[in-house]
């Protein structure tokens, strides 16, 4: 078995051996590597007719039509292009803009820019599960409001929006909703038309096709409009310019093709595996599952290990890849401000791993990891200090503790 | 990030790990940090009539340096007295241990954790 073992999928996946075929055949001279904006040669030809099909293969996985794609370097700038791309475009409609305290950075931050442009953001909290509920966005929507931008899955809990309410309600309001899908493509069923979602961001690396491309869907109809954040050639309907990546957008399309006909098989199996890993640790004393354990992907796991720091706990696993809930890492000591938002306390944050499984993990895999978890967990319990109150009834909580 | 050499090897094999009896007269312990902020020590010393430490504990709940730390401590106090264990300072650990800056903190709450033992022992002797 290679070690270290990847448990980190939501936060990057390697690529598929057959999309890796499939980009590789356009990149040398005797392959596919033309310009698609060169009308005037088979080259370009060629290479607009392989982009065209990855159009269609992203488009079918979220039931779009292929005219709404537009491609873009990822689901960061997807979201950057949606959210301040409606916010200016639409601006004299309106200021406000709803989002939630759990999205990733790039909405997060998208919004905070918009805040210093005199934009109105309202950040929604989730229940103690990581659900935003749909009535919390209704009640929310005002007069002003443009734009609704939530995620379809979280990426340290898993947990699954319930988009198509949402979408429901954004369009009886007349209200833009986007949606970051960045951890739920290929994962979870979407549908962009029965959901009634305007914009969707996804990327390709989270489902086994390559860093550094992705879409972002821009509804026909009802017809939704942006204003550009890259000019240049007017490619993609003018809305992103600059010239296309054959190999990347080809790796993409067959990433999502392959994800459209194996996901449902996947999903079993994954859920399968990751109930395996949490039977094997769910019996250990004061261990707790972070977010909704059943609204939420296959894949995921997020466990706090009470009484453990993860940073400590991962340095233990060094057999295991796997993600902190905890930031210790970074220069700020603040824990996850995900799974803060949740309400838990600072050191049960810090107390928190995400497992996150895919398309190649094993149940040997899953097993060694088990292993692993114990011994690490029993260690570092045997030197913490809050185990050893714990264990003689001390009430943490009871204590004055001096915060540095 | 990388660890040094010295923060796996305490990180590995803890030096000292345990606990004594808070309400023997002859032990001083010190408690720092906040589960909140990640990092908790608790260091104890059993303390000889000639004032000289003879045997130190820990047990820490936080990342590896902050471990490597109290481990590390706990080699270095025993033999010296409360004036001479009271006085390391926290770049020493942080040198020995070759920690990074964002783990200065690490060693700082070492120092303080001896501190507060031989605070916490002085105390009891100077009623």
């Amino acid at each position: 078995m290679n070690s270290p073992i990847y448990f980190d999928y939501a936060a990057t996946t390697p690529v598929d051996p057959r999309v890796a075929q499939k980009m590789s055949d356009c990149l040398l001279a005797e392959g596919n590597f033309g310009n698609s904006a060169s009308r005037s040669h088979k080259f370009g030809w060629e290479a607009e007719e392989a982009i065209e099909i990855a159009r269609r293969q992203a488009a079918d996985l979220i039931g779009a039509d292929p005219r709404e794609i537009v491609w873009t370097s990822g689901a960061t700038e997807s979201d950057n292009l949606a959210i301040k791309g409606i916010a200016h475009f639409y601006q004299s409609r309106g200021k406000h803009i709803i989002t939630s305290k759990i999205e990733h950075k790039a909405v997060l931050d998208s919004c905070r820019q918009l805040e210093r442009e005199g934009f109105e953001v309202t950040y929604l909290e989730p229940d103690s599960a990581g659900i935003i509920s749909p009535e919390v966005v209704s009640e929310t929507i005002r007069e002003d409001t443009i734009l609704v931008s939530l995620m379809h899955v979280n990426n340290e809990i898993g947990v699954i929006t319930d988009i198509g309410a949402i979408g429901e309600i954004c369009r009886a309001k007349k209200v833009f909703f986007h949606v970051d899908a960045a951890q739920s493509v290929g994962k979870v069923d979407i549908d962009v038309t029965a959901m009634k979602i305007d914009l969707l961001s996804a990327c390709a690396h989270k489902i086994y096709g390559p860093k550094g491309i992705g879409i972002l869907y821009v509804s026909r109809k009802p017809r939704v409009r942006l204003e550009a954040q890259m000019h240049g050639g007017g490619h993609e309907r003018g809305m992103r310019s600059g010239t296309l990546a054959t190999h990347q957008i080809v790796g993409m399309g067959e990433a999502f093709r392959i994800a459209k006909a194996e996901m449902h098989a996947e999903n079993i199996r994954i859920m399968a595996l990751k109930q395996r890993l949490w039977d094997g640790l769910s019996d250990m004393e004061e261990v707790f599952i972070n977010g909704s354990p059943d609204q939420r992907v296959p894949g995921n796991l997020n466990v706090s290990f009470n009484f453990v720091e993860g940073e400590s706990l991962i340095m233990s696993l060094n057999d295991l890849a796997v993600s902190s809930g905890s930031a210790c890492t970074s220069a700020s000591l603040e824990p996850s401000y995900v799974l803060r938002a949740l309400g838990l306390n600072d050191e049960m944050a810090h107390s928190s791993l995400r497992f996150s499984i895919g398309r190649f993990t094993t149940e040997e895999n899953v097993d060694f990891a088990i292993g692993k978890i114990r011994a690490a967990v029993e260690k570092l319990r045997e030197l913490s200090p809050l185990w050893d109150m714990y264990k003689d009834g001390v009430d943490l909580n009871s204590i004055e503790w001096a915060a540095h | 990030m990388a660890y040094s050499d010295k923060v796996l090897d305490h990180y590995e094999n803890p030096r000292n790990v345990g606990k004594m009896d808070a309400e023997d007269d002859t032990v001083g312990t010190g408690m720092v940090g906040a589960p909140a902020c990640g990092d908790v020590m608790r260091l104890q010393i059993k303390v000889g009539d000639d004032g000289v430490i003879q045997d130190a504990k820990f047990k820490t709940y936080g990342c590896g340096s902050a471990i490597a730390s109290s481990s590390l401590l706990t080699e270095w106090v025993k033999g010296r007295t409360l004036d001479e264990a009271a006085s390391i300072k926290n770049t020493e650990i942080a040198e020995e241990l070759a920690l990074p800056p964002v783990k200065i903190h690490c060693s700082v709450l070492a120092e303080d954790a001896i501190k507060a033992a031989v605070k916490d022992f002085r105390e009891k002797h100077s009623a």
